[in-house]
């Protein structure tokens, strides 16, 4: 029994993981393994499209909170998008919209990966 | 909410073993049972959540890896409340040495883990533990058919005072 799926697109810059069905301490694995090939690979800027995912528990949480320190690090981000609101409440509770950009739609969220590069740029020229 | 004969003084078990393969149908069960009583689509979500982080736990924690062990989910239901009993044979845990994060500070320091158990207390009414190493660990954890949040806040001020 597996209801959980990850799928992966890369663009140029940004790599997308869709995260579809149940993400348990049974299931938090799977995305582990697909983040840590992104950060083997440099690709530090993941967008997480949540459009297709039922449930998550605090072992899915705790999945984003294990690698985006990381990911900083290396002028990277985590972004959400497409939450629904039963899974966004969840994130809610535990104050993460404090910690992650969560937006409505893809298109917002690699906007804000624009805006965090020019950021970038503009501190270092100042 | 539904007829009080439904409500009225039942148990439902589930024997399941101690593998996070078995957290779905856990909550399946649960989910099942909150539905039949009448809990709303979001009351269930709170209940399912809570006895899945009781449950993952049990599992990570209360037994050696490769055990074969299992655990017991009781429902027990009456006029007020719903009561989920979480319990295993396991090593158990000193429940007094839990801390409930501060999320903020959690949060700032990026910390993995420790999310389960604020999850649970803040979904659910009461959580209680009753351990005993070795022979019977259980945690209790109750959600009220009317929402009681407010008349503890009351009660816990008054006890402050």
């Amino acid at each position: 029994m597996n209801n959980f799926q990850v799928i992966r697109n890369d663009d140029d810059k940004v790599t997308t993981l869709r995260i579809a069905g149940f993400l348990d301490a049974h299931t938090a694995p799977m995305l582990e393994r697909e983040i840590e090939k992104l950060l083997e690979e440099g690709r530090y800027r993941i967008l997480v499209d949540f459009a297709e995912l039922g449930y998550i528990s605090s072992a899915g949480l705790g999945v984003f909170m294990g690698y985006i320190e990381q990911v900083r690090e290396n002028n990277g981000d985590i972004k959400m998008c497409r939450m629904n609101d039963k899974i966004y409440r969840v994130f809610d509770l535990l104050g993460f919209p404090t910690l992650y950009d969560i937006v409505t739609d893809e298109e917002m969220a690699r906007a804000k990966f624009v805006q965090s590069s020019q950021g970038r740029v503009d501190r270092q020229d100042n | 909410m539904r007829s009080d004969d439904v409500k009225s003084k039942r148990e439902y078990k589930l024997r399941i073993p101690s593998q996070t393969e078995n957290l779905e149908l856990i909550r399946h069960f649960v989910g099942l049972v909150a539905k039949k009583v009448g809990f709303s689509e979001d009351d269930i979500g709170k209940i399912e959540l809570a006895t899945d982080e009781a449950c993952t736990n049990v599992i990570k924690h209360a037994y050696e890896p490769g055990q074969d062990q299992t655990l017991d989910v009781l429902i027990k239901l009456d006029y007020q409340k719903f009561t989920v009993m979480v319990t295993d044979h396991g090593k158990g845990f000193q429940p007094d040495k839990i801390k409930i994060p501060n999320m903020k500070q959690y949060l700032a320091e990026l910390r993995v883990g420790g999310l389960g158990i604020f999850l649970m207390r803040t979904l659910m009414d009461e959580v209680d533990y009753d351990i005993k190493p070795g022979v019977r660990n259980q945690v209790k954890m109750v959600k009220y058919f009317i929402d009681q949040k407010n008349s503890r806040a009351i009660k816990s001020e008054n006890q402050m005072k």
